[in-house]
């Protein structure tokens, strides 16, 4: 049963040094605010689990929170590279990093093989690339009914799922809308689950009788953090910041820029730095 | 090129009006959103455009400049999660089009957007696969739009992110591929084809103003050329127009979003 609590428990509580983290949110609903207070209480060697690792992602694996990263697409969306990313890969720094690299179909695949409690994900995909090449966890089965040769990878279970969803009743049951990307799936893969929410509300106001809601027994903890989505965005409350997307591009290209600027934003400040984000209504 | 028009405007129209009304499209982030949306907006209303987030039938005012703008949600018919559109939309098939950009091509249409260099050690990490591995597999074909130079067009890809025609004809057959794979490359300076016989990449219209040596130049592999080139038709003032305005509503959305 869930709990609501302050960030600050929350990640203390959930997520260890060496955990398997999956933070997901296809470009929407990005957990901002928490992927910040899993880098102020400098949690060590993780393994980090995401289809688009996106600016998150660039500023843990910047500040030397990651030993490995499993992905299907590293950048910048609509701008360019992911620098911290990069100088990861390329030179080492802060910290070598080792990559365990997918395409997305056998991403979203291994998250719904995780949810379902199979050991392994099957599709047709990964035909004549090298992908298979240099990730030895690509592999093909045979279709026991007709032979056809069909790729598989195993399930991702994390030890800690976090995501960012629009809000929670009283009971701790949390409703996403809008892209909702993989965060059902990777809730339900994982043995924890951390989530950060826009408002704690009576009722949740579900849009149509199917939407898309985790009930509060799903959920180890909840943080009330307004704006915690900030650059990416809560559909109904407030808008991708595609500007910040854009300057990002610069601030992490450098070295002692990215230091600085996490510093000022990240390290000296906490959550309720996103408030200010938080607005509701104009999305 | 002469006209006035520049190189991308024209790259960006010839491949818009490489889509059908009656497509299904899974339109990639770039160069590949501009073509889709200009040919929502133009000659192809009904178009399906899709995105990889989940939205179907989406109809952006703004290009996005993520696949997951809350824009493409909000003017979407439907917003489905990621694994089922994976599983359901692509892998089941009901896709006509898939429309890739990539770092790097060959001239058998694969693409590389992973590494250039050696995987273990590269010299640039790309952003990787992303959608592209079964879009490029899955779709009934794909068009390809990359603007040209001997860095974009290579001899060799250091890596294969997206199968094209492998080594030629054949190949796709070879590994049960049921798809077409990449039937069209628009480029700044050229639309290209595959040959039948060889299912080589093949110039069979020039953008106006461009030279058969222009488009050598800008090509690592000795290009060739089908026996009849046409001269690619210049935009028409309705396709500028929208292109354009399409162009600065999105510059003032997004530089609005701080």
């Amino acid at each position: 049963m869930t709990e609501f609590c302050s960030l600050e428990e929350a990640i203390a509580r959930n997520v260890r040094d060496g955990d398997m983290v999956a933070m997901e949110g296809f470009t929407h609903l990005i957990p901002y605010a928490a992927g910040h207070e899993v880098i102020r209480q400098q949690r060590r060697h993780l393994t980090l689990v995401r289809m688009t690792p996106d600016l998150i992602y660039d500023q843990l694996i910047g500040m030397g929170a990651v030993d490995r990263l499993v992905f299907s697409w590293g950048g910048n969306p609509g701008v360019g590279s992911l620098h911290r990313l990069r100088d990861a890969v390329e030179n080492g720094w802060p910290q070598p990093l080792a990559l365990e690299e997918h395409s997305h179909a056998a991403m979203a695949n291994a998250y719904e093989a995780g949810a379902a409690n199979l050991p392994f994900a099957v599709f047709r995909g990964y035909k004549g690339v090298d992908l298979p090449k240099v990730n030895p966890k690509i592999r093909t089965v045979e279709c026991p009914f007709t032979g056809e040769k069909l790729a598989a990878v195993p399930a991702i279970r994390p030890d800690v799922t976090i995501i960012h969803a629009q809000r929670a009743d009283r009971a701790g049951n949390v409703l996403l809308d809008g892209i909702v990307g993989v965060q059902k799936q990777a809730v339900l893969a994982a043995k924890r689950a951390v989530v950060t929410v826009e408002e704690q509300v009576d009722d949740l106001a579900a849009p149509g009788l199917n939407a898309v809601i985790l009930p509060a027994w799903t959920i180890s903890a909840i943080a009330v953090v307004p704006g915690g989505a900030h650059p990416s965005y809560a559909q109904g409350y407030y808008r991708r910041a595609n500007g910040f997307y854009i300057a990002w591009d610069d601030i992490s290209r450098d070295r002692a820029k990215f230091q600085d600027w996490m510093r000022d934003n990240v390290l000296s400040k906490g959550p309720e730095a996103f408030r200010s984000h938080g607005r509701r209504g104009v999305a | 090129m002469s006209g006035p028009f520049t190189a991308n405007e024209m790259m960006t129209i010839v491949a818009a009006r490489a889509l059908k009304n009656s497509d299904v499209c899974f339109v990639g982030i770039g160069a590949p959103s501009a073509a889709c949306n200009l040919a929502r907006l133009t000659h192809a209303p009904d178009i399906t455009l899709i995105y990889e987030s989940g939205t179907i039938g989406t109809r952006p005012t703004v290009l996005p400049l993520s696949i997951g703008d809350g824009e493409l949600c909000e003017t979407a018919l439907t917003t489905v999660s990621v694994p089922e559109m994976f599983r359901y939309w692509l892998q089941g098939g009901r896709i006509t089009v898939g429309f890739l950009s990539g770092a790097q091509v060959d001239r058998y249409g694969n693409l590389n957007t992973t590494v250039v260099g050696p995987y273990e050690k590269p010299k640039v990490r790309l952003p990787g696969g992303g959608g592209a591995p079964e879009i490029a597999s899955s779709c009934g074909e794909t068009f390809i739009t990359i603007a040209m130079s001997p860095r974009t067009f290579v001899e060799r890809l250091g890596f294969v992110t997206s199968f094209g025609h492998g080594n030629g004809r054949g190949d796709r057959e070879a590994l049960g591929l049921k798809t077409k794979g990449p039937t069209r490359i628009m480029t700044d300076l050229c639309v290209l084809e595959p040959e039948p016989d060889t299912k080589e990449f093949v110039v069979v219209s020039l953008h106006p103003g461009v030279t058969e040596e222009e488009a050598c130049a800008a090509c690592s592999w000795p290009l060739r050329f089908s026996p009849r080139v046409a001269e690619t038709p210049p935009p028409t003032p309705e396709e500028l127009r929208v292109l354009r305005e399409l162009q600065a509503r999105t510059k003032k959305a997004h530089s609005s979003e701080e």
